[in-house]
């Protein structure tokens, strides 16, 4: 059985639910107490997930190893990151209410099932946990038309992809018998015995997980929802879920059907080519930046997943190097996002940002390191996280990708340094309101981070080297 | 040979009720037919040895979901003669995507074997010495233990998403106040008046009604907080 596995998600549940009881028969207001104990059951989970052991339990339906560990800890931080920066955020837009803090946590547990998933029925069970609350936050702001429009968009759309996945791997049951990931490695170690029905399962797999990840040609959904969800939210579905999905999506290819290189690697190489190339056009004529933000989130989306084609364990490598910096980039830009507020109310505009460099130069300067950093200019981490991936796509052959992917990023940087210099050479515009202090400090531990990473890469590049080692073996 | 006559017995009525169910003109009788028919079902589940999901389906189908489906039909003003109405219109086409679905089936199921292994390849066989209840249970909350919990959190989130979406907290909203249900007297509420013989309430004085409460409930409750919602 060997259920102490699980005892990160266990836990983390437990808290989730106390928290609900505590939030439901407090009479008063009670959601700062509840966002403190959910960053509390995250920092307890992430510490149990670093000192847990590694094995299988539940009869092989769940998987703890480093890759999963791996993954975890990023998402927990990058709900641990959003949930901070959502705590004044929703006061000052009057959307504070403490099932927020509870939903985000149900959310990560499921994504932290994903993470962990050795059975097609537990990820999919952790999906539907995940995207189940992520329906309700992205439509929390419910008097918001945009908001609860996101919501639908997101719920019918993503509805419609989790039926595709299901379909995939009703497929991918019926044609080997097994839903379990290690015998279906197993079963297709001779890819000759591979019958059609079951690469089109596969197929229908990867759409459904491509969908999660927001890649072209499944990324409808991105713009509007980024948009039109509140801006903590939209922080929490540009950092975790993605980490989670692509893990989902790494743990599937990497695996069952890692002998089946052949088969799914040109879809892959298709699906990362268009949406690198989606993420640097699209963007630029946006004016709205968690428009802009959505895009440049696609492209992102695009250059990790050549780490999936390459299709080797250096590439995973590459993969998760990347997830770690765009998790930290990601959740500080939207910190910024976050903090252009003009008398209590939030503004989104490009041109809204003018002049910030006199108003605010701080907040200006981070900026500017985090649109360097997603542009993937050197020293920034943004520029190493792209050096691992096209490394490893050199290193497999992937000339095309490499190419596509350099080209893009030049494209890509002229819409992240049109934002530097609306901030540094335009005129002034209005002042913002006074940041809170837990934005500023997310915002600076966040932009260290990304500014610093050239100092200290090796811790994270040999725990990536560690947990890809499972994958592609 | 009983066996054999029940089940053809249930197998009718079964057939003849779903007829009825998209058949009936009055939309209470066809739920009513429904519920028959799951009855039949279920008799048909317990002929084949499946006790556990016989019970489930009395259980969850009709005790559940078809009462559900009667409260929808009498609650809610659905005009079920314009819905029928396109009936005349498309039956054509409705009979030919029919008649080829069903053509479909027949080939597939025509063509259908079963290799000789299969039947040991299963992941969960049926275990011999212990009720199907018993096994049921035996993969649901042993096996699958996990994947059991986990689909209970996600009714949870579900519960939560539908409640932080949907209540509000009005100031017209009357909540229960136990405290002062349990404080009433019957002295409060209730008048004892003895009346004559054929003669109403009306008649012999009329009802006093019970003293009015000191606060209007409106007010009341626009200060008790509500539920924990503090907003």
């Amino acid at each position: 059985m060997n259920w102490t596995l699980a005892l990160p998600e266990i836990v983390l549940a437990c808290i989730g639910m106390a928290t609900l009881i505590f939030g439901v028969l407090r009479k008063q207001d009670s959601t700062l107490l509840c966002t403190m104990f959910t960053i509390g059951g995250f920092v307890i989970a992430g510490f149990l997930v670093y000192t847990g052991n590694y094995g299988f339990g539940f009869h092989g339906q769940f998987v703890a190893d480093p890759f999963s560990a791996f993954n975890q800890v990023l998402i927990l931080s990058g709900a641990a990151l959003s949930t901070i920066l959502a705590l004044d955020w929703n006061r000052t837009q009057g959307i504070a209410r403490f099932e927020f803090p509870v939903l985000m946590l149900f959310s990560t547990v499921g994504m932290m099932i994903m993470a962990s998933a050795s059975n097609l029925m537990t990820l999919y069970l952790g999906l539907e946990l995940q995207s189940l609350a992520l329906y309700v936050l992205a439509s929390f702001a419910r008097d918001d038309l945009r908001s609860s429009e996101a919501g639908l968009k997101y719920f019918v759309l993503s509805g419609l992809a989790s039926g595709l996945l299901l379909y995939g791997m009703s497929l991918v049951y019926g044609f080997s018998g097994t839903m379990d990931l290690a015998s279906l490695h197993e079963l297709l170690v001779q890819p000759t015995s591979a019958s059609p029905g079951l690469v089109v399962g596969i197929v229908f797999v990867l759409v459904g997980l491509a969908f999660k990840v927001s890649a072209v040609p499944f990324h409808m959904w991105t713009p509007d929802v980024y948009e039109g969800a509140p801006t903590p939210v939209t922080v929490f579905f540009a950092t975790a879920p993605k980490v989670a999905a692509m893990a989902l999506l790494l743990r599937v290819m990497g695996t069952s059907f890692a002998s089946l290189v052949g088969a799914w690697q040109l879809l892959v190489i298709i699906v990362s080519i268009c949406s690198m190339l989606l993420g640097a056009v699209a963007a630029i004529g946006q004016t709205n930046i968690k428009r802009l933000m959505a895009y440049s989130s696609i492209g992102h989306m695009g250059y990790a997943l050549i780490g999936l084609a390459v299709g080797t364990s250096s590439g995973v490598r590459g993969v998760l190097i990347y997830m770690v910096i765009y998790v930290f980039m990601t959740a500080g830009t939207f910190g910024c996002i976050l903090a252009m507020q003009r008398k209590g109310k939030a503004v989104e505009k490009i041109s809204d940002l003018a002049g910030l460099a006199s108003n605010d130069p701080m907040l200006a300067m981070v900026l500017t390191v985090f649109m360097f950093s997603l542009a993937g200019i050197p020293p920034m981490s943004g520029f190493f996280a792209k050096l691992y991936i096209f490394l490893a796509a050199v290193q497999g052959g992937l000339w095309t990708l490499a190419v596509v992917g350099v080209l893009t990023s030049v494209i890509g940087a002229f819409y992240y340094i049109r934002i530097i210099k609306v901030m540094y050479f335009d005129a002034p515009a209005e002042r913002f309101d006074a940041r809170p202090a837990s934005l500023s400090f997310v915002v600076a531990a966040t932009g260290l981070f990304t500014g610093f990473f050239f100092l200290f890469p090796a811790p994270f590049v040999s725990a990536a080297q560690a947990a890809a080692a499972v994958l592609f073996r | 040979m009983i066996t054999a006559i029940l089940f053809y017995i249930f197998t009718a009525i079964l057939l003849v009720s779903a007829a009825m169910v998209v058949s009936a003109r009055n939309p209470v009788h066809s739920v009513l037919f429904l519920i028959l028919a799951f009855f039949n079902a279920a008799a048909l589940f317990l002929i084949a040895g499946a006790e556990f999901l016989a019970m489930i389906l009395v259980i969850v189908y009709v005790g559940a979901v078809a009462v559900l489906f009667l409260f929808v039909v009498m609650m809610l003003d659905v005009d079920f003669a314009q819905l029928r109405g396109g009936f005349q219109r498309y039956w054509l086409v409705g009979a030919t995507v029919g008649l080829v679905l069903f053509a479909e089936l027949a080939i597939v199921l025509g063509g259908w074997k079963l290799a000789p292994n299969a039947i040991h390849l299963r992941m969960s066989p049926v275990p011999t010495g212990v009720s199907n209840t018993e096994a049921l249970g035996r993969i649901l909350y042993t096996d699958y233990v996990f994947l059991f919990q986990t689909a209970g959190l996600i009714l949870l989130v579900a519960m939560i998403g539908a409640i932080v979406l949907t209540l509000r907290d009005r100031k017209t909203s009357r909540h229960q106040n136990i405290e002062k249900q349990n404080a009433r007297t019957v002295v409060e509420t209730l008048e004892m008046m003895s009346l004559t013989l054929g003669a109403g309430t009306t008649e012999s004085g009329g009802y006093l009604r019970p003293k009015l409460p000191e606060v209007a409930p409106v007010e009341e409750h626009a200060d008790a907080g509500g539920h924990g919602h503090g907003h």
